[in-house]
């Protein structure tokens, strides 16, 4: 069953009961659910165990998710799950070593997985512009004024409120490896992070990855004129964007082979 | 006038021997320009030490009582910053700003059903801060991109707040209050509260709210906004190219069985009489086209 499509189609089919995080599941509550459900008197306990013990293991494994689909009654009357599904709240891996043992590297994005090496907070997408951006939801509305633009970005990338030359070199190394990229635009509105830190970064990581596309890049914020003349004075054909709109046109044309 | 805090306020930093917690005690210290606005630090192993010529005290209730101190920033370690919340909720301070990113949801969500009924406000975890600009900041965010003005600005992403600043000073319009509320799915003040504060003071002319992918926060904002706000409200919404399914940096901006979209919150704003624009660039534009 899919309950993606029953909440879009039949939402009314779908049973809630809201927890107390005080309480937890209370019984009472789970038998509602397995007399809802249609289940037989000699079935309750046995429900009432399976969805009680769900609670509690999505408690003390912190989840985010934990989906039994689907939940048989075999002729005889016995319950059984036949399959499940888990989501693990990722803030939580400190106190949970044991998730390392089940993650399959295999099942991600490769790009994402070396982005999360360098605790870059990536998710590659099928655009031919790279955005590496301070901040989740400033990265979010690169993304956005590319699109508006005419453009199509290659990725998300936030690189965080503490950026280094090393990690901004490695953010470049990612996206360029995007066999299909057509340009790279760099959005940074420094705060804490400063801009002349940011430039001398993009500087030194164009050098060491010889750069092949075009790349644009817009500063703003706390020591914006030193990061400028840094970009200025690189000898590299950055192209420089006075804004964001500005900065994402440029992104756009330089990637449809306009300069 | 202005909301959360103003130069009276008093702040005491949780976690103000961590760098990052010496850092922004620092700078936020320098930005209050001389008026006594960080009078406490807290760290339970260094009491009687002191940190820029700051008091720091084992606990919050003390820290309180010797100092005055109303308001607490928190720079405390994921896995110990949602306990420091609770003891400051338990002080009964007034206002608590928790700048840590990534606390365990499980961890917010007890720590939220801790606080029902408590006095205490909290504004993110995972948020830049508070700022109202010539007199305090509490936070991460650059203070002297912000002047004084009448603008209020409420915005759950902190690089997204300081562009929407930047532009709002590029038409010259200057900020009464910035509430960055977090990129957390469990969190304290959302955009409505904030936004009924704005509705409340007499120094805001109008606000921008600026949103993301993800939960219902705007939604429900937009539709307090249509039945209550006496002033104009202009919004953006980050990720209208935002793949579902998928995390995009904060924990909570995911667009889930296909709820929590832009295009959805965008309709809804609108739908409400709130003017919003696709261009994340057009922001502070958009917010002087409704000014009187």
């Amino acid at each position: 069953m899919e309950i993606e499509q029953v909440a879009a189609e039949n939402p009314a089919a779908i049973l809630k009961e809201y927890i107390d995080p005080g309480m937890g599941l209370e019984a009472f509550q789970a038998r509602k659910l397995a007399f809802a459900l249609g289940l037989k008197a000699q079935q309750i306990n046995q429900a009432v165990q399976f969805m009680t013990g769900l609670y509690k293991a999505f408690e003390e494994t912190d989840s985010s998710l934990m989906e039994i689909n689907p939940f048989i009654t075999c002729t005889d009357g016995r319950l059984f799950a036949l399959d499940a599904k888990m989501n693990f709240d990722d803030s939580a891996a400190f106190r949970h070593p044991e998730w390392q043992q089940l993650r399959d590297l295999g099942e991600e994005d490769p790009a994402e997985v070396e982005a999360s090496k360098y605790d870059l907070n990536y998710i590659q997408l099928d655009g031919d512009i790279g955005c590496l951006v301070n901040g989740a939801g400033l990265a979010m509305a690169t993304m956005d004024i590319i699109k508006l633009y005419g453009g199509n970005p290659a990725n998300f990338l936030d690189v965080g409120g503490g950026a280094t030359t090393e990690k901004v070199t490695e953010a470049f190394k990612i996206m360029l490896r995007i066999p299909h990229l057509k340009a790279i635009l760099v959005n940074i509105f420094g705060g804490i992070m400063k801009c002349d830190v940011i430039a001398a970064g993009v500087v030194a990581a164009a050098k060491q990855v010889s750069l092949k596309v075009p790349l644009v890049v817009r500063l703003e914020g706390t020591n914006v004129d030193l990061g400028r003349k840094i970009l200025a004075e690189s000898g590299l054909p950055i192209i420089s964007g006075s804004n964001m709109a500005d900065a994402a046109q440029k992104v756009v044309a330089a990637s449809k082979g306009k300069r | 006038m202005s909301i959360l805090i103003n130069k009276n306020t008093r702040v005491m930093t949780q976690g103000i021997t961590g760098k990052t917690g010496q850092f922004h005690t620092k700078m936020g210290k320098e930005y209050a320009n001389g008026r006594n606005c960080y009078v406490a630090g807290v760290n339970p192993r260094k009491p009687g030490e002191s940190f820029e010529g700051i008091p720091i005290f084992a606990t919050v209730k003390e820290a309180k009582q010797k100092t005055g101190a109303n308001v607490s920033v928190i720079y405390v370690p994921p896995p110990f910053a949602a306990a420091a919340i609770d003891e400051a909720v338990e002080a009964d301070l007034d206002l608590v700003i928790c700048i840590t990113e990534g606390i365990p949801v499980r961890d917010m969500i007890r720590t939220k059903y801790k606080m029902q009924g408590r006095r205490t406000k909290l504004v993110g975890p995972n948020c830049p801060g508070v700022i109202t600009p010539d007199e305090i900041k509490i936070g991460i965010m650059p203070g002297h991109i912000h002047k004084k003005g009448r603008v209020g600005v409420v915005s759950r992403s902190g690089t997204l707040t300081y562009e929407a600043v930047g532009q709002l000073m590029e038409l010259g319009l200057g900020q009464s209050s910035c509430v960055g509320t977090g990129g957390d799915p469990v969190n304290g003040l959302k955009h409505i509260d904030v936004l009924k504060m704005f509705n409340d003071d007499p120094e805001t002319d109008a606000v921008i709210m600026v949103g993301e992918i993800g939960g219902s926060d705007e939604e429900t904002a937009a539709y307090w906004v249509k039945a209550n706000m006496k002033k104009p409200v202009v919004g953006f919404i980050a990720g209208v190219t935002a793949p579902p399914g998928k995390r995009m940096g904060h924990a909570g901006a995911i667009i889930s069985g296909g709820k929590g979209t832009a295009q959805e919150k965008l309709a809804v704003m609108e739908e409400c009489g709130i003017k919003v624009t696709k261009n994340p660039a057009e922001m502070g534009k958009l917010l002087k086209s409704v000014l009187k």
